[in-house]
């Protein structure tokens, strides 16, 4: 298992420097360098001069991607794109635009967005499993119909209107919990309410859409037919039998997306005001900060390889007949 | 309070009440058959009437003097004088000498201070001391240095000298800068590698101290604003006024350290020689000016020219403390009535009292009627009236407003999705708060910006622009098309005043009524401003060769370019909007929708056609609104003239009016100016934004004041009021919790049963 861990961390590295690569052309598609100097420096009677002066102290100076008047290796090691991104691969994030260190800044964000998407995800899947599960019991039934027709209405809804809604009804309407902020320590938790409300109830449609799929694939098994004709009760198998063995695509999609909580959610944590990295990121295009952007798309996509990864192991641990090689 | 008590015990005793078979014994499966006896029938029964008297309990709390559980605060917070604000974006910059934008002056002005301030009440708005003892009076040299009489010959100025004394005693905030040990040396300004390492916060270094403002800070301050390491946007602008401020620049960039791992080591400025800023003595101080330059004075005002104490940049630019952000672009150190407690702008920006501040007291005198509306009720004391003021971040509107409406934030702008919910205009226009926000006591304050928005037309431009009677006639004619009190009724929510010239209310040079309206585009009927109709508009076309709006040459309807910047989908009804204005005439408009920086692009290259944009002055003052159309200032040659007109009347009138005191002939200077620029028509002079705000019961002294930025100082909390309000306005209503209950418990029933029929069914 080691070796073909170290073969996949391996192929993560083209794989990060052709999203780096990518993630710089398309930001200075849209933004130049000069259009960065201006956005810092603000609209108002900004000279030229304080324009490249601004490049000049920012290292964005150089060419893009290639240095013509450089020799040898310095055509491309001479270039923003290579000063920007090479100290990246060492997880060293350099400082914003606007002065911040960055690897601090994302040190202190994770924690606001972990505090989210953790309950949403541990919440959801139970309320899912469950639910799920209730549907696959009662399949055939009323329930069934009028759930698959519910869950179907609930997938077709905008996450935007959860959040509003939500925001409306248990903030505005009922008093309940406080529509958006944030604090620290314990104090968090009021705040932590309404969106966790809102995640688990917006994921409920695909989430539970997905696994009673998963369970009606599992139900229709061999094992299950022999199962029932030991005369155990419907329950009995769904329980220990059909969920034991439907978790395992459950489960290594749960460990696919675990990375990526440390991400945040971008709309969400912008209604909320949560101070988190899906916000941050959020800021950052908005400002044309290009160091925090690349930063957080390179994180991004260091944690999707990562989770991909733990995908293979966690199926070799839940699948005997699964083997890395 | 007891009722509800013994009402919930009773529901929980009822639901935790044993039942048969259901703890103490495992049910097998022959025993099913039980259920669906009468008795096993009772258990949903007995199971729902619980939930609903659970329910019924709940939805009694609500009563009991609960406190609300919506508070975004701390609980520790209730009843203090504090004041809740919000912000939408972060603030970019903390450090006045980068600093130029109102969101980030909402903070720092409340910090540091610079010798002047606008008078709060005062209209129009009159410059006042306020760390200086008094507003400096320019003092004019010729060349060999010798003062000149007032009224010299201009040509004979070479220098103007301001001489700004300020009051002695003032101290700055507690801050680690200042901080010594026994003997009198700085605890932090050495500070070991491995020390700094460790600090995340300035609060990591516990010590702290202070010391007397001297002229010393502000001659400190100039320096750094010629520092091109430091990148101060007006560093442009000063060059061209400020005595030697560019050789300085120079001086400076040749002489300081060079960055160390990207952070440049401390360099102290205070030995350096500048002619255009001097020590004369501990509380005096010299600007000498290049010539005349009489606006330079209201930039006193201003941040940018607020103290700087050395012992700030000794210790923020120590080797490591920029990687870990301890920078004054983040911790502002000043003399003000507040100081910056807490800076966590994706959070909270928190704003306490200053234990060191001066002392400053409320105005004595304003305008009529500001007496009768309570606003001369504080005269004399002393300030500030609160002791902090707490700015969350709030970046959508929606949360803001209903916030604001719970009684979370106790003032707040109007959003276009709220506006209908809390304004309503009377016959007559005038704006008023609806029955909803009156009941709530909410107070509405409206002032109208002294911004303009307005459409220009680029003069460099081979169809639109240029000094031709053809060229002048097609931009009237537009001017007139394009209504633009339509537009601030549909787009702005009627918050706005049609433009009549370059000057919005309150610029000294502004014309009110009749006087004041463009005559190229409206005349004067009823006691208001009519514009013109289409028929002259298009009469105007007709002589300018577009009869009917086509082009003589290729017999189509003309086609001009429109440059928008705003091309999301808020936009398009805009753009759709300008395009059925300029159909009118008969022209066909195109619009080249692009963001904003290539819009810039474009007024920089002097490649667009037709735009809108806008400007917010720096200072009351009318240059500050005709430099946007003087000559040498365009924008294809680097400065803010963004439609590129030059007229050479024009440019000699500003160089005029621009060093003229207020009064009579500066005025007739502005009208002639006026004139040329309405019959050029290098704009169509949009409008004037009105801003529009509200505040709660318990917010006193609210006057708009649209130049000073340091007005927190002024603001008076009543917070028994502001807790009362909030506990009535929000008591927390619980029902829907157990209706929840009561819905999953009654689908729940069928499903039992169901499942239980199932269980006993045989197997197929």
């Amino acid at each position: 298992m080691s070796a073909y861990i170290i073969r996949r961390l391996l192929y993560a590295i083209p794989i990060l420097i052709g999203v780096n690569l990518i993630t710089f052309v398309l930001f200075f598609v849209v933004n130049s360098p000069d259009d960065m100097a201006r956005m810092q420096l603000g609209d108002k009677r900004v000279t030229e001069d304080a324009v490249q002066a601004w490049k000049a102290d920012h290292g964005y100076d150089r060419p893009l991607l290639f240095n013509a008047d450089a020799s040898g290796a310095a055509k491309l090691t001479e270039t923003i794109f290579f000063q920007k991104s090479a100290k990246l691969f060492f997880f060293d994030f350099g400082t914003s635009d606007s002065g911040r260190d960055i690897g601090y800044d994302i040190s202190q964000r994770m924690w606001p967005s972990l505090a989210i998407a953790l309950p949403v995800l541990l919440v959801g899947l139970a309320i899912n499993i469950s639910y799920a599960l209730m549907i696959v019991f009662f399949r055939a039934t009323y329930i069934d119909f009028g759930s698959v027709v519910l869950l179907v209405a609930m997938m077709s809804i905008s996450g935007l209107f959860y959040i509003i809604g939500g925001q409306f009804l248990i903030g505005k309407l009922f008093h309940l919990v406080p529509i958006s902020g944030y604090d620290t320590g314990l104090d968090a938790v009021k705040f932590l309410i309404l969106p966790v409300i809102v995640g688990v109830v917006g994921g409920i449609g695909t989430g539970t859409r997905l696994y009673r799929t998963f369970f009606l694939e599992e139900i229709n098994r061999d094992y299950v037919r022999t199962a029932r004709a030991k005369g155990l009760r419907e329950r009995v198998v769904l329980f220990r039998h059909v969920l034991k063995n439907a978790l395992i695509p459950i489960l290594t999609g749960v460990v696919a997306v675990l990375p990526l909580l440390f991400m945040g959610a971008l709309i969400t944590e912008s209604f909320f005001g949560i101070p988190g990295l899906g916000s941050y990121t959020i800021d950052a295009i908005n400002r044309q900060d290009f160091a925090i952007v690349r930063a957080m798309v390179f994180l991004g996509s260091v944690l999707y390889i990562l989770g991909l990864i733990l995908t293979d192991i966690s199926y070799t641990m839940v699948d005997p007949r699964v083997r890395l090689s | 309070m007891s009722m509800a008590l013994e009402v919930v015990k009773w529901a929980v005793r009822t639901i935790l009440r044993p039942r048969r078979g259901h703890i103490t014994e495992r049910p097998r499966p022959a025993k099913a058959a039980q259920v669906s006896c009468p008795a096993g029938r009772r258990e949903p029964v007995r199971l729902l009437m619980s939930l609903v008297a659970l329910v019924v309990t709940l939805s009694m709390l609500p009563g009991c003097g609960e406190p609300p559980w919506n508070n975004p605060y701390a609980a520790r917070q209730a009843g203090e004088n504090i004041l809740y604000g919000a912000f939408t974006e972060r603030p970019k910059h903390l450090d006045p000498v980068r600093s130029y934008s109102s969101n980030e002056y909402a903070f720092i002005a409340q910090i540091y201070e610079p010798p002047l301030q606008y008078h709060f009440l005062k209209r129009p708005y009159t410059l006042m001391p306020l760390t200086a003892e008094a507003v400096p009076e320019p003092t004019h040299l010729d060349a060999a240095g010798n003062p000149l009489p007032p009224d010299a010959d201009p040509d004979q100025i070479a220098v103007t000298e301001y001489l700004i004394r300020i009051k002695p005693g003032i101290q700055y905030q507690p801050h680690p800068a200042f901080a010594r040990d026994a003997d009198g040396r700085y605890l932090y300004h050495d500070l070991p590698a491995h020390e700094i390492a460790r600090l995340n916060r300035l609060a990591d270094l516990p010590q702290t101290g202070t010391r007397e403002l001297t002229a010393e800070d502000y001659v400190y301050q100039i320096k750094r604003l010629a520092a091109p390491w430091l990148h101060s946007p007006i560093a442009g602008l000063m060059g061209e006024h400020i005595l030697g401020f560019r050789d300085f620049s120079q001086r400076l960039e040749d002489a300081a350290p060079a960055p160390v791992d990207g952070e440049r080591p401390f360099f102290d400025l205070r030995g350096l020689d500048f002619p255009g800023a001097e020590v004369v003595d501990r509380y005096s101080w010299k600007v000498r000016i290049d010539g005349r330059y009489p606006q330079f004075v209201y930039w006193l005002a201003m941040p940018f020219f607020a103290p700087m104490p050395w012992e700030a940049e000794a210790l923020t630019n120590q080797r490591g403390m920029e990687d870990n952000n301890i920078t004054l672009d983040w911790y502002p150190v000043g003399t003000g009535p507040f100081m910056l407690a807490e800076n966590n702008p994706n959070l909270r920006m928190v704003l306490a009292r200053n234990p060191n501040f001066h002392g400053e007291t409320y105005p004595t005198e304003g305008m009529p009627g500001d007496a009768a509306e309570g606003l001369l009720a504080d005269a004399g004391k002393p300030l500030p009236f609160v002791d902090q003021a707490v700015y969350s971040l709030e970046k959508e509107s929606i949360p803001y407003w209903n916030k604001f409406l719970q009684g979370y934030y106790d003032t707040s702008g109007i959003s276009s999705d709220a506006f209908d919910q809390a304004v309503r205009f009377d016959a007559a226009g005038e704006a008023g708060l609806t029955a909803d926000m009156q009941a709530k006591g909410i107070g509405l304050s409206t002032a109208v910006q002294t911004s303009i928005w307005y459409m220009g037309f680029n003069m460099a431009d081979d169809v639109v622009g240029g000094d031709s009677e053809r060229a002048r006639l097609l931009r009237r004619a537009i001017s007139i098309a394009v209504d633009f009190d339509e537009f601030i009724s549909i787009f702005a929510n009627g918050r706005g005043v049609q433009g009549q010239g370059p000057l919005p209310p309150g610029i000294f040079g502004h014309r009110d009524g009749e006087a004041g309206i463009n005559p190229y585009v409206f005349d004067w009927e009823n006691g208001r401003a009519q514009r013109k109709s289409i028929a002259e508009a298009r009469a105007l076309m007709a002589q300018a060769g577009y009869r009917d709006g086509r082009d003589p040459e290729t017999g189509r309807p003309l086609s001009l370019y429109y440059e928008a910047m705003d091309a999301g989908p808020d936009g398009k009804a805009r753009l759709n909007w300008m395009r059925k204005q300029f159909a009118k005439l008969g022209i066909e408009l195109i619009v080249r929708a692009t963001d904003y920086n290539r819009f810039q692009e474009k007024m920089r290259e002097g490649t667009g056609q037709i735009f809108m944009w806008g400007w917010n002055a720096d200072y009351p003052d009318p240059e500050n609104f005709f430099f946007l159309l003087y000559g040498p200032n365009r924008k294809i040659d680097g400065g803010e003239n963004a439609a590129n007109y030059s007229n050479p009347e024009l440019d000699l009138l500003f160089e005029e009016m621009k060093n003229m005191p207020d009064g009579p002939e500066r005025q007739a200077v502005i009208d002639r100016m006026t004139e040329i620029v309405r019959r050029d028509a290098p704009w169509s002079f949009g409008f004037y934004p009105e801003s529009f705000s509200l505040h709660h019961q318990w917010i006193g002294n609210v006057k708009p004041n649209l130049m000073a930025n340091n007005t927190l100082k002024y603001l008076r909390v009543e917070p028994a009021i502001r807790e009362e309000r909030r506990a009535a306005w929000n008591p927390p209503v619980v029902w829907p919790i157990g209706a929840i209950a009561v819905v999953l418990a009654v689908g729940a029933v069928p499903a039992i049963v169901i499942a239980r029929r199932r269980e006993r069914s045989a197997a197929l």
